[in-house]
């Protein structure tokens, strides 16, 4: 039978061809325009870091005065942390793995004469950075906690970087000038960076920033103008005259993050970060209420610092807005192009067909519109994807499609035309053959 | 012409007529507040920002050398600039400039008690202070960026100061003048900043911030008299618009020229133009796609009502036949198919102007748009109705033009 619907339905669709090529590009459209907003809404809230992000936590403690009011337009100092306090959750070492860190661009001199000094970007964070987020090593490691403590000059390098600069990945002993002072590579990465950048600070570009290079927090915090003027990439903002000095307990420029593997230690931790601040505010330093801390996942964090524009939020509102319109003008029309064969449905109904498969006769035509409007859509979407990609937007290179979205396209297509022929087809099957033959 | 019988007609297609309803309705809710965005949007980016914008370009250098003295530099560097063919006047300033977003601001309050309130409350929200974008800039930076000078006059040389120190004077906006002075004359009058205090000397009209800050912000500026004096710096060099390309290019060479040590990116090399395009793009993009979802909507429902008034001539032809044949004129059957649409289309209108406002709310509630003007409403209501009319004329027409004998055939 279902061959013979499919028959049906084409014979009926090639009748009105004009008609139907509108109903398929009604919905092609709607579709299209759709999937486009998904996927790249899909991209930009996608996990960074699979399988390990659902240890990561990003402690949160409130240290502004009491009457301290956040411009709407200007960054919250309450975002990232100060040098004291991360260093006093940094020495409680109530996590499994924890590490400060903070964004910076240096100057870097090549010892090649055929390379001018450029900047790079990169991180300054701690030894435990590169086991809690998993970073892929191509040669050498990490530095240790020693060279942590001692504030010792090492460097890790992307892969790339080290091409760059040295002609081979395996730069492992080489020095590397960065700033005023000489690095020694201690190991090279492959070119990894979580998309979005979820460690850094959010003032950054976090869907196209790449870290080139990783060296210990505490040389910059140490001898900051033995380095060269500490640029951070970051927000540096505070609620009292900053002075430039990195220590100051009322300037915050630190992100930090945490690895917790069991709910237990989750709640511990949770526990000591108001601890601490009811120590804090027990110590004049805090004002706000210690329950103000608190312990946000990887994702929560994302959500929280609102990564996705409210100009692509829109986007996709408007999208799906579309896609509504043209479905209640396909129901309108299939509606009334079944009802107008209700002189076919009822010679079928006389003969013996059920009112089930008058039903699945027409939704089985509505469906193929579906399918037709589904691959158009398709279409549709990879051009818009691929507009979205010539944008200079932050995430905009990050826009296409996985199989998941590909296949989530004509699912979609097809569910939209069947829901949007549902009505139609249950009208058109409820048709009172006997009134229609004696018409006829 | 008789309403009632298209009434009862349309009565029998209670379901078709009520989608079409809500299709025009959902059309008009959308397409409303689509426009009213594009107008927002437009609004925005021609928001003029007080330079002489098509005759500028911006050159950003960094030097990476061990260097003392860098306004000498910079001054060895504006030299050559002026040297370029083509070179009207070339300033160096810091790094800010309207629109390139690389802001500094200080807060800055029209009297002593409003600078102790504030510190007392610790927020610039208190009356008397404002958070204006400072400016900085080697002389001729008025004259250079094309500013009017409205009151007042521009700085002496022995006002300007080396560096981050703290100028005796300043310029600032009229719309800054406005906001800490209201209804005074801010000429002379001492501001506030910080621990500085700073003398009005000069009065500009139109100066936009480097950010857009909102609605009655976006003009508080000011400029200090301070000379650049740091590793990297701005310059900005005014010539005839066809010049400027070209005079970007000969401005990279004159200052790898002067200063061998120096990084000049390509993307550091922008005409004012390329600055103001970037700062929008956003804007841009969005005023094309909202377009493209208002007209393409307008042509869905378009659709919508053409394909159906098909289906019904169709149907109806033999009814149609019978009218002619008892003495119903074309035109008759012309106005029968064009009331009937009329009235779908009212039936959408009255609903999607609720809906329009609805819509509307929510958007102010989640997007911070602003309220719908009232008479956006009757505009698109009108619309919709041209749309309409537009739609069915077609098949009103073949419906026209179906001969009374059909009356007489059966089916």
């Amino acid at each position: 039978m279902f061959g013979y619907y499919i028959d049906l339905a084409l014979r009926s669709l090639r009748r009105t061809p004009v008609l139907t090529g509108l109903m398929v590009l009604a919905i092609g459209l709607g579709i299209g325009a759709s999937m486009t907003m998904l996927t790249v809404l899909h991209v930009m809230t996608e996990d960074p870091l699979p399988g390990r992000s659902a240890h990561l936590y990003y402690p949160h403690i409130d240290p502004l005065p009491l009457n301290f009011k956040t411009d709407a337009m200007g960054t919250n100092p309450n975002q990232n942390l100060t040098w004291p306090d991360a260093m006093a959750l940094l020495h409680a070492h109530r996590a499994v793995r924890q590490a400060a860190m903070a964004g910076g661009s240096l100057l870097l001199w090549p010892q090649r004469t055929d390379l001018q000094p450029f900047y790079v970007d990169g991180r300054y964070t701690m030894h435990a950075f590169f086991a809690m987020f998993g970073v892929p090593f191509v040669a050498g490691s990490g530095w240790t906690a020693a060279d942590d403590q001692a504030g010792a000059h090492v460097v890790v390098l992307t892969e790339t970087l080290a091409r760059k600069v040295f002609g081979t990945a395996n730069a492992v002993g080489q020095n590397v000038r960065l700033g005023k002072v000489d690095f020694r590579v201690v190991g090279v990465t492959k070119d990894w960076a979580p998309k979005p950048l979820f460690y850094a600070d959010a003032s950054t570009n976090l869907y196209s920033d790449a870290d080139q290079f990783f060296l210990p927090l505490s040389v910059v915090v140490n001898d900051k103008h033995q380095i060269d003027d500490l640029r951070l990439t970051g927000n540096v903002s505070g609620w009292s005259d900053f002075n430039g000095n990195m220590r100051d307990p009322s300037t915050t420029w630190i992100q930090f993050w945490v690895q917790l593997d069991t709910p237990a230690q989750v709640r511990t931790y949770e526990q000591f970060l108001i601890d601490y601040s009811a120590e804090q505010k027990a110590l004049g330093r805090f004002q706000r209420p210690p329950t103000d801390a608190k312990l946000y996942t990887l994702m929560d964090w994302l959500r929280h610092e609102n990564l996705v524009p409210d100009d692509v939020k829109l986007q996709m509102w408007l999208a799906l807005g579309f896609l509504g319109v043209a479905m209640l003008n396909i129901v309108a029309l299939l509606l009334a192009k079944f009802l107008r064969r209700s002189g076919e449905i009822s010679v079928r109904r006389a003969m013996g067909a059920r009112k089930r498969d008058i039903f699945v006769q027409f939704g089985i035509e509505s469906a193929l519109i579906g399918v037709a409007g589904g691959l158009l859509g398709l279409g549709i979407a990879q051009f818009g994807l691929w507009s979205v990609r010539q944008r200079p937007d932050d995430y905009a290179h990050l826009a296409s499609m996985d199989p998941s979205m590909l296949a989530g396209t004509v699912a979609l297509a097809i569910v939209a035309s069947v829901l949007a022929g549902m009505l139609p087809a249950w009208r058109a099957c409820r048709v009172p053959p006997a009134l229609q033959l004696k018409t006829l | 012409m008789e309403i009632r019988p298209i009434v009862s007609t349309l009565r029998r297609h209670k379901l078709t007529a009520t989608l079409l309803v809500l299709q025009v309705a959902c059309t008009c809710a959308i397409v409303c507040n689509v426009a009213f965005m594009i107008a927002n949007r437009v609004q925005r980016i021609s928001m003029p920002s007080g330079l002489a914008e098509k005759e500028l370009s911006v050159i950003h250098s960094t030097s990476i050398g061990k260097d003392s003295n860098p306004w000498a530099q910079h001054q060895a560097d504006l030299v050559a600039l002026h040297q370029i063919p083509g070179v009207e006047s070339a300033v160096a300033v810091s790094f800010s400039l309207p629109l390139n977003q690389n802001e500094s601001s200080y807060g800055t309050c029209a009297s002593k008690q409003a600078l102790d309130r504030a510190m007392q409350l610790m927020s610039l929200h208190s009356p008397g202070c404002i958070e204006p974008s400072v400016y900085d800039g080697s002389p001729g930076l008025i004259k250079t960026l094309g500013l009017q000078l409205i009151e007042g006059r521009d700085f002496h040389s022995d006002e300007y100061v080396v560096g981050q120190k703290n100028p005796p004077v300043a310029i600032i906006s009229r719309a800054l003048a406005q906001h800490l002075f209201p209804e005074q004359n801010a000429l002379g009058r001492e501001l506030y900043v910080g621990h500085r205090i700073i003398r009005v000397i000069g009065i500009v009209g139109t100066l936009l911030a480097p950010n857009l800050h909102g609605p009655g912000r976006n003009y508080d500026t000011m400029i200090w008299p301070q000379l650049p004096n740091g590793s990297s710096v701005t310059y900005v060099l005014r010539s005839a618009p066809q010049d400027r390309e070209r005079i970007l290019e000969a401005a990279k060479a004159a200052l790898l020229k002067t200063n061998p040590s120096c990084i000049i990116s390509t993307k550091s090399m922008q005409t004012y133009s390329q600055i103001r395009a970037q700062y929008f793009q956003r804007d841009t993009t969005m005023i094309g796609l909202l377009l493209a979802s208002a007209l393409g909507l307008l042509f869905v429902t378009a659709l919508g009502i053409t394909g159906l008034a098909n289906f019904w001539v169709g149907q109806r032809a033999r009814s149609i036949g019978i009218r002619r044949a008892i003495g119903a004129t074309r035109a008759d059957i012309l106005r029968y198919f064009q009331t009937e649409n009329f009235l779908i289309v009212t039936g959408g209108v009255v609903l999607g102007v609720i809906l329009a406002i609805g819509l509307n709310l929510l958007l102010m509630k989640h997007y911070e748009l602003p309220r719908l003007p009232l008479w956006y409403l009757p505009v698109g209501a009108i619309v919709l109705w041209l749309l309409g009319q537009l739609s069915v004329l077609a098949p009103a027409l073949r419906a026209s033009n179906v001969p009374p004998v059909v009356a007489t055939r059966s089916v």
